[in-house]
């Protein structure tokens, strides 16, 4: 408990921190940095539940971004919810989307597993390229998402958007951390490192995963929201399979053993891809060249380096 | 959906015979690269992600040969050597590095890899969509079948392909090789003790599978525009092949192959806005009745 105590202490700290800062710097692109940065970090530590955390390498994982993005933004289209209700809906049908996909993905074994969830992603994609009554088509959600107020909260104002990116953020982090940290994040590591072992010792190993998959689809359907929120429309490579190659791409990066390497890894990721496109239209290969050094090179993430140097043994 | 399109079709010879021909040579296509991916699989134990890209290759090489050159032979040769000679380049360099990592390594390599050619092939032959053409030799008047029109092509397609698929399976089955490559599948341990080079028949396979996706995306290049990215739709549709048909069967990823091109080709006029639906039902059916696949011998 104290841990955990000691954890929401410091995430609530970050975020007050990254709040006065924003506002005592008050920059435009600081703000924007910051909104991208939370939510690809968010997107990326939900996918390393799965990747890092439980051994399943989902391809597929922007199926969840995705489908979070366009499920709130045609909610909210609709008029009749508040925002509220609609993220909350949203993040309903996207667990039910997980719940099902996954029954289906889990019976499969490792690379059978990370293909069938890139079909599925794909499917995804087609229906949203092909559905054009429902959802624009490559055109993307036309008409931009509606904000009426709630609680007080007015979401057509930048900055208030920003506070609740980051709240939002924060306490993801904070509930995707606690999981991991408590028994059933740990014996979704041992199915990680020995599923046999696990099963032997009574452990519905099924359940775990599936449990996992779920968890992991609904955080990544809460960036898709925020996504959604920020650019105030939805578009078809929101569910695209290069954004769950990106997510994967990031979690390298960063390191695949440390709570927070993905985070670090998505700020890579988008520095680089900034700085990259500024220079040349050929970022895939600069990238590709990128990722090729770091999977042959280090064979791990930056801060699993780190954590490996801090840590000798 | 459209009902009354689709039993219009069902109903009429030349509807049937159209297309059925053009089922056939999607399924044709996607054999090609199914059983690459499949033999590299069943032997090597990895899923080689960048078969779509080498595919994309193959078609792009056919294309500058065939400007070259004028010879459509000459094209198609020249995509599946040139494409055949860079998977074993990719496998000593990279794939071999990987082997014995986990997934999240093989996956990223080839990841890396899709960025890249992509990437290449925009420097090289720009952005924009290029298209062949129908090669001189098959700018034939379409031929007439029960009503229907069948383009000459298709029949060199589906003639070539089915004597590739012959001769694959000749290969694997009948001759020394493809007794090492069955023995490696099970054993790899074991064939390297006896005295094989194991290395060298990894490169040998990879090298085969990149082969037939070059040619697969030569004899795509007259049917089919050539765009960067061209790679991912099929590679996707390949991967549902070999779910369907079992992984390693290549009698099972051609049956799966042509099941998935009619599926494709005949929901294109029942069900347009549904068709991937069709072909993922497909495979979710499978998958849950027999996960191994229908042709497999193994589980999977």
């Amino acid at each position: 408990m104290r841990a955990t105590s000691r954890e929401a202490l410091l995430a609530l700290l970050a975020c007050a921190v990254t709040l006065l800062l924003a506002a005592a710097l008050g920059s435009k692109p600081l703000i924007d940095t910051l909104m991208r940065l939370a939510i690809f970090g968010l997107y990326a530590v939900s996918l390393n539940i799965l990747v890092g955390y439980t051994g399943l390498v989902s391809f597929g994982h922007a199926m969840f971004f995705g489908f979070g993005a366009y499920a709130f933004g045609l909610l909210m289209q609709t008029g009749m919810t508040s925002l509220p209700a609609a993220a909350l809906a949203s993040l309903a049908l996207s667990a039910v989307l997980a719940l099902v996909v996954g029954a289906l993905c889990i019976r499969l074994a490792d690379i059978y597993f990370s293909f069938l969830t890139l079909a599925f992603q794909m499917l995804l994609h087609a229906v949203i390229l092909s559905w054009v009554g429902l959802t624009g088509g490559d055109q993307g959600l036309q008409g931009g998402i509606p904000r009426p107020r709630f609680l007080g909260i007015n979401l057509a104002d930048p900055w208030q958007v920003f506070v609740v990116t980051m709240v939002a953020f924060f306490a993801s982090l904070l509930a995707i951390r606690t999981i991991l940290q408590s028994p059933f994040g740990y014996a979704l590591r041992m199915v990680r490192d020995n599923a046999p072992r696990a099963a032997a010792l009574g452990l519905p190993v099924q359940r775990y995963k599936l449990a996992a998959f779920v968890i992991a689809g609904l955080f990544g359907a809460l960036a898709g929201i925020l996504m959604a929120l920020y650019v105030s429309g939805a578009y078809p490579n929101f569910a695209f399979w290069t954004l769950s190659g990106e997510g994967m791409f990031m979690i390298m990066l960063g390191g695949i053993g440390v709570f927070l390497g993905p985070v670090l890894g998505a700020a890579i990721f988008l520095l680089l891809n900034d700085t990259v496109t500024r220079f040349t239209e050929y970022n895939g290969m600069v990238m590709g060249v990128v990722l090729l050094v770091v999977v042959l090179g280090l064979r791990q993430g930056l801060l699993d380096v780190v954590m490996a140097r801090l840590r000798p043994r | 959906m459209n009902l009354d399109a689709f039993a219009g079709c069902l109903s009429s010879a030349s509807c049937l015979i159209t297309q059925t021909s053009a089922g056939l040579i999607i399924g044709m296509l996607l054999f090609l690269v199914a059983c690459g991916v499949t033999l590299i699989f069943g032997v090597l134990g990895v899923i080689n992600f960048a078969h779509g890209a080498f595919y994309m290759l193959g078609a792009y090489l056919a294309l500058t040969a065939y400007q070259l050159t004028d010879s459509y032979l000459a094209a198609v040769l020249c995509a599946a050597a040139g494409v055949g000679l860079f998977g074993v380049a990719f496998d000593r360099l990279f794939m071999s590095r990987v082997y014995n990592s986990n997934v999240l390594m093989q996956l990223l390599v080839c990841y890396a890899f899709v960025l890249i050619l992509d990437d290449a092939v925009k420097m090289i032959w720009g952005a924009e969509f290029q298209s062949m053409g129908m090669p001189a030799a098959f700018a034939l008047r379409p031929l007439h079948v029960l009503g229907g029109l069948v383009p000459p092509f298709y029949v060199f397609l589906v003639a070539v392909t089915i004597a590739i698929a012959i001769a694959l399976g000749g290969l694997i089955e009948r001759t020394l090789f493809g007794k090492i490559v069955r023995a490696a599948a099970v054993n790899r341990q074991m064939v390297s003790a006896l005295g094989i080079n194991t290395s060298l028949l990894y490169a040998s396979v990879f090298g085969l599978g990149a082969l037939l996706a070059g040619a697969a995306g030569a004899l795509a290049a007259p049917v089919r525009s050539a765009t960067p990215g061209m790679g991912v739709s099929i590679l996707i549709e390949s991967f549902i092949v070999t779910v369907i048909g079992g992984m390693g069967s290549i009698a099972g990823a051609f049956t799966a192959a042509v099941l998935l091109g009619l599926v494709r080709s005949f929901g294109s006029i029942g069900f347009p806005l549904f068709t991937d639906g069709l072909m993922f039902g497909l495979m979710v059916i499978v998958l849950l009745i027999r996960p191994q696949g229908l042709f497999a011998r193994r589980s999977a």
